[in-house]
């Protein structure tokens, strides 16, 4: 199968004031098209870098990155990204939020098409009705739902997430896995999920990278063997607590707390 | 009712402030040379009226003007120092020093560089006192747009000037018109700072001047009430340009 995103050999290094911080090194992740990349690892290990990276926002020092068999050398039209804040412009209501980057990728495409392809989204993750309100009278949860609408309404080749469900509180997050889970069955993309939350990262992915402490390298991945059509109950079943017992070493192991008493 | 009080609360407290006024003058019994008292005021108003809409009208047009200038000058140095760094470390101790200059002082170098030109006078001043406060209020607001806002177009290959137009302009509209609310009232200072120190000017700062000049202090007062008039209405009238174009900025209440 084809990759559709190759990060070969990726060094980065920030330069700072007591010299250079390096974040990336010697960094490899393959993303076969379609699936879902969960990236774990420890804070700080340069996993938002990494982000940048594949948005082309960044070049890296060394090393290349590649989507669909092409050289990343600078932003492209084909990506979504979502952060951890929502980002939503204040002054637009949620709709012409989520029309946003359909203005800059389809600047042709009649208002009308917009409309319905955002309106569509909007009632796909639950925010019918919520079309017409402000970003500051929805909920955080909310605000994420229509952040991801944003995401994913120029039908992006990748979406690069970054911690989209970090500030939000358990049930809500795990409400919006599952809004992620029935966008991916509906819409085909290809998925970059930072994340701390390991739960997040075996429920939502179909491989799990996980980092080393910085400078980070993959130092481990793992498969999830688990189905397509998974609900919140497989995360309490024998096979998944398997792999998050084993992502839990591996974290520890990144922390370079392999010796420590736990 | 909630209308009513918002109209009729005000009023009554103008009403008020009149009624305290004018027993402060008449419980001392001072002649209006040394007060007028808000009794005094509409003969006043009457027997100039035609000055004082002609005046008020000079004021207002100059004041205005030298404010919209400032706006856009404001606006292009504040985008410049929100962008640049070299330009934000060139520019802001020279308009820190600037602003540190009272602007009375500048009046007689005005007047010297552009003699007569009084209407180019009174609006230059009127824009040299007022763009301060919307560069910096502009600046500050463009350079510390949070880099997620600028990224979820420059991830889509957005150039920088859609990137201005369509997030850290509108982001920035609080700040410029909080600023724009300290410069409207600045600008008015300055135009009768013009109007009042010029020989032979115009405005309701010439107005003041000539009821000084002749001795007649109602006059004077009225000018006062005049201008404290004014200077409300141009407030309101940022208020109202606030609340259309930024209006999405004010937190629901309750």
């Amino acid at each position: 199968m084809d990759n559709l995103i190759d990060i070969k050999g990726v060094t980065h290094a920030y330069r700072t004031k007591s010299g250079p911080l390096p974040v990336l090194d010697d960094l490899n992740i393959s993303v076969p098209e379609g699936e879902f990349a969960a990236v774990v690892g420890p804070s700080g290990c340069g996993k938002s870098t990494l982000t940048r990276l594949i948005a082309g926002l960044m070049k890296p020092d060394r090393g290349e990155v590649w989507l669909h068999g092409e050289r990343v050398t600078g932003p492209r039209k084909t990506v979504g990204m979502a952060f951890q804040n929502p980002v939503l412009l204040e002054w637009r209501t949620i709709l012409q939020n989520v029309i946003l980057p359909l203005e800059i990728v389809a600047p042709g495409m009649p208002r009308r098409d917009r409309e319905a392809r955002a309106l569509h989204l909007l009632e796909m993750v639950g925010l019918k009705g919520f079309e017409h309100k402000r970003p500051s009278e929805l909920s955080g949860g909310m605000r994420q739902r229509a952040s991801l609408c944003r995401a994913i309404v120029h039908k992006p080749d990748v979406l690069i997430m970054d911690e989209p469900f970090g500030a939000l509180d358990a049930f809500t997050r795990e409400d919006l896995w599952q809004t992620m889970r029935d966008l991916r069955a509906a819409e085909p993309f290809t998925c970059v999920l930072i994340t701390h939350d390991l739960r997040e990262s075996v429920f939502l992915g179909d491989q799990v990278f996980v980092l080393s402490g910085r400078p980070a390298r993959t130092q481990a991945v793992l498969d999830v063997t688990l189905s397509a059509d998974r609900t919140l109950d497989i995360l309490f079943e024998p096979a998944a607590q398997d792999m998050l017992h084993y992502l839990r070493d591996q974290i520890r192991i990144a922390q370079g707390r392999d010796g420590e008493t736990h | 009712m909630d209308m009513l009080r918002k109209i009729a609360v005000p009023i009554a407290a103008v009403l008020i402030f009149l009624c305290l006024w004018e027993a402060l003058v008449w419980v001392n019994q001072w002649p209006n040379y040394k007060m007028a008292s808000p009794s005094d005021l509409p003969p006043a108003f009457w027997k100039f009226r035609h000055l004082f809409l002609e005046m008020g009208w000079q004021t207002l047009w100059r004041t205005v003007l030298g404010l919209g200038i400032a706006v856009l000058v404001g606006t292009g140095i504040g985008v410049l120092m929100g962008f640049s760094r070299i330009a934000r470390d060139a520019l802001y101790p020279l308009l820190v020093g600037f602003n540190a200059i009272p602007k009375a002082t500048l009046v007689p170098v005005i007047a010297l560089l552009f003699v007569g030109q009084h209407d180019f006078n009174t609006v230059l001043m009127a824009f040299l006192i007022s763009f301060f406060p919307i560069a910096v209020s502009v600046g500050i607001g463009l350079s510390t747009l949070e880099p997620e806002y600028r990224d979820i177009l420059r991830s889509l290959g957005a150039s920088r000037m859609t990137i201005f137009w369509k997030i850290a302009l509108p982001k920035t509209l609080p700040e410029f018109f909080g600023a724009l609310k300290v410069s409207v009232t600045l600008a008015f200072i300055g135009t009768n700072l013009v109007e009042i120190v010029s020989p032979h000017g115009r405005g309701l700062g010439a107005l003041f001047k000539s009821g000084e000049t002749n001795g007649d202090y109602p006059l004077m007062f009225a000018v006062l009430i005049a201008l404290a008039a004014l200077g409300i209405l141009l407030y309101y009238a940022v208020l109202v340009l606030e609340r259309i174009f930024a209006g999405w900025a004010e937190r629901p209440s309750g």
